[in-house]
């Protein structure tokens, strides 16, 4: 197993590396498998299928980093600013008249793309400590003006009063959550291809060029912010559709939908499941969640100290995150 | 006659070090032009203004007589210009083969697509791995590029340079550090550069200058000493003793 992509061939063979390189994106078994846990579980636990909604919105909202940060290597603190300001905005428009869900993700996409494409601009132009100083106090700007709003946004209160229509005219949300999580998931399936995609498409190539090395890139020709503002921008729509869902899903949008702690918690999750290799999310985002859920409960207090412990610890000793120990596996069994 | 490159009293100073200064300098079409110096001269200096990786302080530059001083580093690409680093600048993590892919995509302007698979470019990749065999590195195509010998990289130093299939082809001492087993294979490389493009090579080694070169440009301490055929620098007293009298490898 080796992710994202076996583009590297040790022995050589007869076939030539141009049709080698040709069906290197081909959809390998183990793509799939996130799908059928995800079957699987809504089959299993009808009971925790609110909380399965609530990971495949994290897992979304973790796939939307990693296009950012593991492929074009744009380190941020800041991410939760699009998660917020799509939730808002599902929010807002569904207490407003808006119910339709579905073209309700799309406008929230639409306005966290904007608002990506508005602040990565301005943020893309600087590097390293103060661009990760500049991420950091867009998302505790929006954070207050969402708090000084509070007549539109509820503030501190949060945002209530949501509702929705059935989705597709057709299908009522239950009080189950079988509709939320059927919606998320199908949700999550077509970010999920868009993003494989993405990644694998010239422009997605270029990205990971910028990471590796951006003096090399200037001097092939790229026109590298413009390339880095739009991958900005795209993470940040889709971190609004997994911020919609949420708000649609849960029917409230609180004031730390758009927190420095949220930001934290989905970096925590992809360096958790593994930066840069598309996967990573699916992992992290429900390791992250159940690591949560069980230490708040031993240790409520100092819950965070363990998540905590756990980071340095995959930072230490496992620095490609769950994957990145399941390929060092995978590479020791077939020796 | 406008000439292909031209710079126009180009200067550069870092803080009180003046590292350029007052440059006037041209390639012509076809030209195999040596830029010879001493160790700090100035000389990457000058094609990092070149190409924009650098402001010039003062000074013009000039491509196919279009001024391009204030145009970023891709503008200038797309006009033409290739170069290689002296320290070698790659894609370590990825193949040989995907960096000159990248390189090419890059060229034809097809490098922000989205919605395609990137290698699903047969056309692209082909052309990529020709220029590969070209250069004899066909075999190394699917390894990463840390992984192969540095002489090897030096050589897809030049693969990506030449993907950019450019009119102007700054080479930044494309041989050294390389043993000579395989510095041979980048003298060969080189001796079959397309005989339209210009070429200006940074190099120590007197012997592929003289080899390669038809014109010696000598910078010492940010300026030009002179310039002039190898047999008119070499010559030259003032040459001789800035810079033959510290004979350099390296
Ligand atoms: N970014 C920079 N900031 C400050 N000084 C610099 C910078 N880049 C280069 N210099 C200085 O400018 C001078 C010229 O450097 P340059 O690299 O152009 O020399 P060179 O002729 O290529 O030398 P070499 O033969 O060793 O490669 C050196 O003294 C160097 O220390
Ligand atoms: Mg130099």
């Amino acid at each position: 197993m080796v992710l994202p992509l076996p583009l590297t061939r040790s022995k050589p063979t007869a076939e030539s590396p141009v049709e080698f390189m040709a069906r290197s994106h081909r959809l390998r078994w183990y793509e799939l498998l996130p799908w059928v846990v995800a079957a699987g579980a809504f089959l299993v636990y009808p009971s925790y299928l609110a909380l399965g909604a609530q990971v495949m919105i994290m897992v979304l909202f973790a796939l939307s980093l990693d296009l950012i940060m593991g492929y074009a290597g744009i380190v941020t603190l800041g991410h939760a600013a699009f998660f917020g300001v799509g939730a808002y905005t599902a929010g807002l428009l569904a207490v407003h008249g808006w119910g339709e869900p579905i073209s309700a993700l799309f406008v929230s996409a639409a306005v966290a793309g904007v608002v990506g494409a508005i602040s990565g601009y301005i943020v893309l132009r600087t590097t390293g400590l103060t661009l990760l100083m500049l991420t950091l106090a867009v998302v505790s700007m929006l954070n207050e003006a969402a708090n000084k709003a509070g007549s539109i946004t509820g503030g501190a209160d949060g945002l209530q009063g949501i509702t929705l229509q059935p989705l597709l005219g057709l299908f009522r949300f239950d009080l189950y959550g079988r509709v939320a999580y059927i919606y998320c998931a199908l949700v999550l399936f077509a970010v999920w291809l868009l993003v494989r995609l993405l990644v694998h498409s010239p422009f997605g190539r270029s990205l990971t060029g910028v990471r590796e090395n951006l003096v090399r890139m200037h001097a092939i020709g790229a026109p590298v912010h413009r390339r880095m503002v739009t991958a900005y921008a795209i993470g940040a729509a889709l971190a609004g559709i997994a911020g919609a869902l949420q708000a649609q899903t849960t029917q409230f949008v609180a004031l730390n939908v758009m927190s420095f702690d949220l930001s934290g918690a989905v970096l925590i999750m992809l360096i958790l499941g593994g930066v840069g290799r598309l996967y990573g999310a699916f992992l992290g985002a429900p390791l992250y969640m159940v690591a949560q859920d069980m230490l708040s409960r031993l240790d409520p207090v100092y819950w965070f100290f363990w998540i905590g412990l756990l980071l340095v610890m995959v930072v230490m000793f496992a620095r490609g995150g769950v994957l990145g120990v399941g390929d060092v596996i995978w590479h020791r069994l077939k020796k | 006659m406008t000439s292909l490159l031209e710079t126009r009293q180009l200067s550069k100073s870092f803080g009180a070090l003046v590292v350029t200064s007052d440059v006037d300098f041209r390639l012509e079409t076809g030209a195999r032009h040596a830029l010879i110096g001493p160790n700090g001269a100035g000389k990457t200096t000058l094609i990092n203004l070149i190409t924009g990786r650098l402001q010039p302080s003062r000074g013009n530059i000039l491509i196919a007589g279009e001024d391009v001083t204030s145009t970023s580093q891709a503008a200038r690409v797309k006009r033409g210009l290739g170069r290689t680093f002296q320290i070698n600048m790659l894609f370590r993590e990825l193949t040989v083969l995907e960096n000159v892919v990248m390189t090419v995509s890059e060229h034809r302007g097809r490098a922000g697509d989205m919605f395609r698979y990137a290698f699903s470019r047969r056309d692209i990749v082909a052309e990529a791995y020709e220029l590969l065999e070209r250069l004899r590195l066909g075999e190394d195509a699917l390894r990463k590029v840390r992984e192969i010998a540095y002489g090897r990289q030096r050589l897809v130093e030049i693969a990506i340079a030449l993907a950019l299939k450019p009119k102007v082809l700054l080479l930044d001492e494309p041989a050294a550090g390389v043993p000579s087993a395989e510095s041979q294979l980048i003298l060969d490389v080189m001796a079959e550069l397309p005989p339209d493009i210009a070429v200006l090579i940074i190099e120590h080694d007197m012997d592929l200058v003289m080899r390669f070169a038809q014109r010696i440009t000598v910078l010492v301490q940010g300026a030009v000493l002179t310039e002039g055929t190898p047999a008119e620098v070499m010559a030259d007293p003032r040459v001789r003793e800035v810079y033959l009298g510290e004979h350099h490898h390296g």
